[in-house]
């Protein structure tokens, strides 16, 4: 759907975005930490081009879901790596599609276990319909609207590319 | 072939034993438990996974490393715990196996970590649970022990890296050793290059050959150039019929691992114990206590294993009960 020219456009739109929320809210201690693996991905161009001193978090929320119960562990998932104290740090937390908001509260929970953070700021690459929870974005790469059933996937880490896909194909 | 351990999807369902797991399977569990490993470090030291889930210790034999590592893996997967005591418990007063079961059945538990002095009591439970439960064997008898042995899997890995190069000894009370059973069944499936088993004829099994290692009665020609030693206690509790060893004194003598015994090894070998250690019978306090040994990382270790085991099996009964 989008050629890795578009993406890393998005991408650099959300950076000039964060940096102005960032001067408007007074926070230049910040700490970035992505969502595995397609936030992660998002996550390192970002850092990138804020410059951000502080090293790249990553979490997994695989033991935060809420779907355990109903699918099991999923396999092969790597271990969160939060490498510095999140107490009272402000923290932006990316992601590359927000849709029903469930991977945002796992991901809220998990970071609460590593200690109370002064505030987080979520950033997303793409944002769209079927919230199921009330969770909305700070800042937003571009938004979609698509049927329901059909399912945006980030592809990468390079190049980034759009997927919709129909679920259960 | 049908194994009562895995769903009709191949996922783990119980944790009985080893044998009759592949390759693919056990690597799971140690890459499970690699990414649960540094749940400790948080400040909050747990994860949501078996939030509202009960397990309950049922634990037939004395045991305190087992048994606490277990109670706080469940802990930490935020299952509720409970112990059973089975001194006080109706075993005692008559109560069959099968009643017990039923009973903390009745109660809903979802998880039945079992330790039992009779080889297969963990596999004859788990025929007869409901489908939603699931068994962890503990330890039975002188038959098994799996998740120790996937603890020490874990500590070969992290410390070795790949297993197919290296050359592993097992040195002691083979005989009654089920540590070393489930040890032997592991490092094969996992593809490592030599098992060796170490000790005086009276403590190695006939035909233990038939599952793949190589014997040896003479310490030092056993451990030549391994990269692994993994020694055993004495289970004096098990030789309580038939004359075994001399002395403890004597057995030190021939087959105790000492910094000079040591020699003989890879360079780089690592000791490992399951604990718990009796120091001058078996092992030399100098080499418990040296850099080659990764007998703590093994405790460590184990919590990690014993999470990721109990993970991945109410995953698959959980599933099941929804599907339904």
């Amino acid at each position: 759907m989008s050629s890795i020219n578009q993406i890393d456009m998005l991408i650099c739109s959300m950076a000039n975005y964060l940096n102005h929320h960032l001067k408007t809210q007074n926070r230049d201690d910040v700490l970035m930490v992505g969502i595995q693996t397609g936030g992660v991905w998002v996550a390192e161009r970002l850092h990138a081009l804020l410059k951000l001193p502080k090293p790249l978090g990553q979490l997994n929320i695989a033991f935060y879901r809420d779907d355990f119960s109903r699918i099991g562990l999923h396999p092969h998932v790597k271990p969160s790596s939060l490498p510095l104290e999140v107490e009272n740090h402000h923290i932006i937390l990316v992601d590359d599609v927000l849709h029903t908001g469930r991977t945002i509260r796992a991901a809220l929970n998990e970071i609460f276990d590593y200690g109370r953070p002064a505030s987080v700021t979520l950033a997303v690459l793409v944002e769209r319909n079927g919230r199921e929870l009330p969770i909305q974005p700070d800042i937003i790469g571009c938004s979609l609207c698509v049927e329901p059933g059909k399912h945006i996937k980030l592809c990468g880490p390079d190049p980034l590319s759009l997927e919709i896909r129909t679920l259960h194909e | 072939m049908n194994n009562i351990q895995l769903d009709n999807q191949g996922r783990l369902k119980h944790f009985l034993g080893i044998g009759g797991l592949k390759r693919s399977l056990l690597i799971d569990i140690l890459d499970t438990a690699a990414s649960l490993i540094n749940v400790p470090e948080k400040s909050v030291k747990k994860v949501p996974l078996l939030r509202g889930k009960t397990v309950v210790n049922l634990f037939f034999e004395p045991s305190t490393r087992t048994r606490t590592t277990f109670e706080l893996a469940a802990k930490r997967l935020s299952a509720d715990v409970l112990n059973f005591n089975i001194d006080t418990s109706s075993s005692s007063k008559g109560e069959n196996l099968i009643d017990m079961l039923h009973n903390l059945q009745a109660m809903h538990c979802d998880m039945f970590i079992v330790r039992h002095g009779a080889g297969g009591a963990a596999y004859f439970m788990a025929q007869h649970v409901a489908p939603d439960i699931s068994i962890i064997n503990a330890g039975d008898g002188q038959h098994a022990h799996p998740t120790q042995a996937m603890l020490d899997m874990y500590t070969i890995r992290q410390n070795k890296g790949d297993f197919a190069p290296l050359r592993v000894a097992i040195v002691g009370d083979i005989r009654h050793s089920r540590v070393a059973r489930s040890d032997i069944q592991a490092l094969t499936i996992l593809g490592v290059s030599q098992v060796r088993v170490v000790g005086p004829k009276t403590l190695i099994p006939k035909g233990v050959e038939e599952l793949g290692v190589k014997v040896f009665h003479d310490l030092k020609a056993g451990l030549k150039e391994v990269d692994v030693v993994i020694m055993l206690r004495l289970q004096r509790e098990r030789m309580l019929r038939g004359a075994f060893l001399p002395s403890a004194y004597e057995y030190f003598q021939y087959y105790g691992l000492t910094k000079e015994v040591l020699k003989v090894t890879h360079p780089d070998a690592i000791v490992m114990h399951p604990g718990p250690i009796n120091r001058g019978v078996e092992i030399d306090s100098n080499v418990a206590d040296g850099p080659y040994s990764v007998i703590l990382q093994q405790v460590s270790n184990g919590i990690a294993i014993r999470m990721a085991v109990m993970a991945m099996t109410l995953g698959a009964v959980s599933e099941k009960k929804d599907a339904n």
